[in-house]
Order: C-alpha cells, then structure tokens, then sequence
C-alpha cells in the first residue's frame, strides 16, 4: 500500500489569523457586565429544578425552561478537582506551570473552570476553599478574575 | 433492528507519527483502495454512498471532504462529512441503509495530526465566551477528569499504567500500531509529567493515518461477503458541554448511548454477552472510566479489574486487544478503528492480537473533551 517515496516530501507553510467578536448573549452580557463594573458573579437560577447554573444560560439544561433572573453567586467557592499544567502554548494567558481548577462558586450547581495561584501545587486538594482575585483592569472577559487563590 | 446492517469489509493504513510520504487524500486512498480490493467492490457502482469523517482544521480547509471528494468517489454522487468521531460515522451510515435509501455505504476517516498543533486546534472545541481564553485543552481538561475520577473512586495512578502496559504490549500484536513497546508501571509513573496526574505515557500520542470501512444492507452483505459482520446495536448520547456543568467523575452519556445500543441488540446482561471491547482510551484513565460507565465491571472496580488480568488478550473480557489509541491512532479516526478492530476481531482476522472465540463485540468512541459525545457499537457474527 505504501510507496517508498523518490522525491522530497514538500510541505506547504500556512499560517491562519482570526479576531473574533463573539456575542456573550443575554445573560452572558449581564454576566460580563456585573463582573466588569461591580466584581459581582451573576449565574441563572431555574426555579422548577431548583437549581443555579454557571455560565449563565437562556434556556434550563434540564427543563428547557426560559431563565430570565440572574442572582449572585460566590464569590468564595470550593475546587471540585485541579491539574499543573507544564507545558506552554500560545493559546494560554499564562505561562507554564500554573494550575487549572474547576471550582464550585457558592450558591451555584455548576462548577467555573479557572486559574488557581498563590499557592504550591502540593498544598491544593477536592475540597480546598478558594476566593477570586479581581483584575484592576476589567475589560468584560474571564480574565477580569484573574484566578483564584486559597482563603 | 428489523433489517440489519452489516460491516463487509476493512482497511487500515500503518499509524505512523508522521506520514510525509503523502498527503491526507493519498493517505484516504491507501485504505479506500485497500478495502475496495478487499471486498471485490467497485467504485462507483458498487456503492451508493460515502461518508467521510475528518476535522477541518487538522485538515487546513472547511468541509475538508472536499479534499478527499476524487478518493472516496463522491464527485457528483452522495457524499457526507461527519466532524465527529469515527464510530459515529458508522451511526450515520447504518441509518442511511436502514432507511432504504443507500444499500452499500463506504465509511473513511483520516486525519494527519502532525499538520498542526494539537493543544491550539482543540482549544477551539471550548467555547469562545467563558473558557477558550483560559487556555484549555484536550490534555488539560482530561488531567481534571483523571483527578476527580481517581478522587471519588479511589483508582490510582498505578492503575491507571497498568492500562497503558497492557496497551503498549498488545500493540507489539498489530502491524498498524504507531508505538508499541515493553513497558513497566514505573516507566510509566516516571515518565515526564505533562499535566498531572496525567503523564507522557499516558497519553496518546500524534499519529496520521486512515481507516475505510463498508456497511451494506443484509441483502447486499450476503453477497458481498461470506463473513459479514452485524450491526446489532448502536447508541449515541450528548452530555454537558462546559467543564464544571457535570461531575467529570460520572459516565451519563455513555450509560444511556450504551444502554440503547444494549436494548437494540437484546443483551441484557453485557458482563455475560460481550466478548472483548475497543474502547477509546485517548487517556489511560479512560479505559477503566469507559469499561465502567459501558457496565462492563462495576463503578471504581475498572482499576481492580484490569489489575486482574482480565483484560488481558487471555482475559475474561480482552480489552483494546490492537493497542487502542494508546499505541498512537488519529482524532477521528479513533473511533472507527475501534470498530473497525472489533470487526476484524469477529472475522478472525485480528493476526496475532486476535482473541479466540470472539462472537460479540463492543466498540466505543467519544467527540470532545472528557468523553462529552459518546457513541456505542455492538457487533456480532
Ligand atoms: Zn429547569
């Protein structure tokens, strides 16, 4: 099936660049918004299943109910589970090694994946208490906490 | 299933970490051609469909089966690209024959990973708005599964090396495998971390290389082949989307998508029915989290089980007897090679991995990061 090749494989060099303005939605916007201008953490409740999910939503995971309200939630929150991550690509905001966590935001389902930092890796553990730490220049992204750190 | 689809014929390229030897279409045709002579089938009047299953941006193009449109003889005829796994190819096709409207369906996956960088075209599954800017990757995402599955069911990380073990050996087995290799559970516990607790070895590594598969109608396959394999259930299942949505710990998805391909093909009890199983073990964690959630041993036992020997090739339940993706297959392709391997399992024609006495099969695959889509074949003979 193979061939043994007589010639000198070419490859053609690409590179591909895209700026992307991605529209947040209803309640993405409120979301951004609070966080930006008021270091508030808003998630959705679903009244009918009783449950607050984060990221904010439109529609109930589970019911397909509409969400209109938002309520604050955390700011403290629980990590559910952590990586170090120790390698470096362009598409990280940090560079190598930093940690991820997915952290339960008090009063919320649903758990927010980010950064954890100001604490050895050794140190982390489930069930760990955690806080944001607030960027001092908010632009309406993630990045706006900058990551969480232990109480 | 009231009519019946069956696989009649499959062919594999050698995985290789980098084919520069060819480009993604020659490298579809090593397989399309291969199975095509396998078969005795002609393109294109043997086949009435295709359906090709890659990723665009590994390929560098949108609708990228446009570059595999001449190979998979789909120039002016039906032809369907699927951007998922594989094994859901298969899905889509068995539905086309079952609903009457193709009899005989050429399935092709391919993927050359070595074009790009993996960790920056998966980054692009996670969505734009809350976690794509955090940086995320396939590896990332999977460390924080390995670390909440180990946590709430006590499976370690000798465990979870155990699976890669076995893996790398059996590979030694399959003239396709990518790596294969002679390894102990310390060379995989020392090997460098990568994302902890994920390690080098424990993940799987870049490969190219294609699959081409044919489905046919029961009436079609009795002619075709005298060794059909059968379709006698398959099932797929969505979960949550964003990382922190489900306990990465649970197996929802895949419970229900193996569920219904359970119901359709009659097993009522799989522990008893299925022989052996290919499971997508892009991670080696992920062996012993898919064998759960496919209710093939109970939830935390996967560790225990596989330390047994069970999953050995001599096993009681031979699992990923070919090496699985561990040994180095394609995104996308991983999937169908995991059917493809259970087919050629059912045939007899495993070469030195084949398992003795195999009559039913289980082959599974996901899409997305931590198993989000899954998708669950069961094959007999
Ligand atoms: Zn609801």
């Amino acid at each position: 099936m193979e061939n043994k090749t007589e010639y000198k494989p070419f490859e053609v060099d690409q590179h591909l660049t895209a700026h992307g303005n991605y529209w947040a939605g209803k309640a993405g916007s409120r979301f951004f918004t609070s966080l930006r201008d008021k270091k508030k953490l808003l998630g959705s409740p679903c009244k009918a299943c009783n449950k607050v999910f984060w990221p904010p939503r439109s529609v109930c995971t589970f019911c397909f109910g509409e969400l209109k309200d938002m309520v604050e939630i955390g700011p403290l929150g629980t990590v559910e589970t952590f990586t170090l991550v120790t390698y470096s690509e362009p598409i990280q905001p940090r560079t190598a090694p930093f940690i991820y966590a997915v952290i339960r935001l008090d009063g919320a389902d649903t758990g927010m994946a980010h950064f954890l930092d100001e604490v050895e890796i050794g140190k982390v553990h489930i069930g760990m208490r955690v806080q944001p730490v607030f960027a001092k220049d908010r632009k309406g992204n993630i990045l706006d906490i900058q990551y969480f750190k232990p109480l | 299933m009231t009519e019946r689809v069956a696989i009649v014929g499959v062919a594999q390229t050698r995985f290789a970490p980098k084919r520069s030897d060819v480009n993604y279409g020659e490298m579809a045709y090593e397989a399309i051609s291969q199975v095509l002579k396998d078969t005795g089938l002609a393109l294109p009047e043997d086949i009435d469909s295709a359906i090709s299953c890659s990723h665009d941006i590994w390929d560098g193009q949108t609708i990228s089966d446009i570059g595999i449109t001449d190979v998979i003889g789909g120039h002016l005829r039906a032809e369907e690209k699927m951007a998922m796994d594989g094994s859901t190819a298969v899905f889509y096709g068995a539905v086309g024959i079952l609903s009457g409207e193709y009899s005989c369906t050429l399935i092709m996956a391919h993927t050359k990973m070595s074009q790009t960088n993996r960790h920056i075209v998966n980054n692009v599954a996670f969505d734009p708005i809350y976690t794509r800017m955090l940086g995320f990757d396939f590896t990332s995402a999977a460390a924080l599964q390995a670390r909440r599955y180990m946590y709430k069911y006590g499976i370690t990380r000798e465990d979870a090396a155990r699976v890669v073990v076995k893996n790398l050996a059996n590979a030694k087995r399959n003239p396709c495998a990518s790596q294969s290799g002679d390894f102990t559970v310390a060379d995989v516990l020392s090997s460098p971390a990568v994302a902890p607790p994920l390690h080098k070895l424990d993940i799987a590594p870049d490969a190219d290389g294609a699959v081409a598969l044919i489905l046919a109608s029961e009436e079609r396959a009795r002619k075709i082949t005298d060794k059909p394999v059968w379709i006698l259930g398959i099932g797929t299942c969505y979960d949550a989307h964003y990382l922190g949505d489900r306990d990465l710990a649970d197996t929802f998805a895949l419970e229900k998508a193996a569920g219904r391909a359970y119901a359709m093909a009659g097993i009522k009890n799989p522990r008893r029915s299925v022989d052996l199983a290919e499971v997508g073990d892009e991670f080696s964690y992920q062996e012993l989290l898919w064998l759960e959630g496919l209710g093939l041993c109970d939830r935390g036992e996967a560790g225990r089980f596989t330390a047994s020997g069970a999953t050995a090739i001599g096993g009681k339940l031979p699992v990923n007897p070919s090496g699985g993706l561990l040994s180095g297959v394609p995104a996308n392709v991983a999937g169908l090679n995991r059917v493809a391997e259970a087919a050629l399992q059912l045939r007899g024609e495993a070469g030195d991995r084949q398992v003795r006495g195999a009559n039913i099969a289980v082959a599974q695959g996901h899409t997305g990061f931590c198993g989000q889509h899954q998708c669950v074949v069961v094959l007999g003979n």
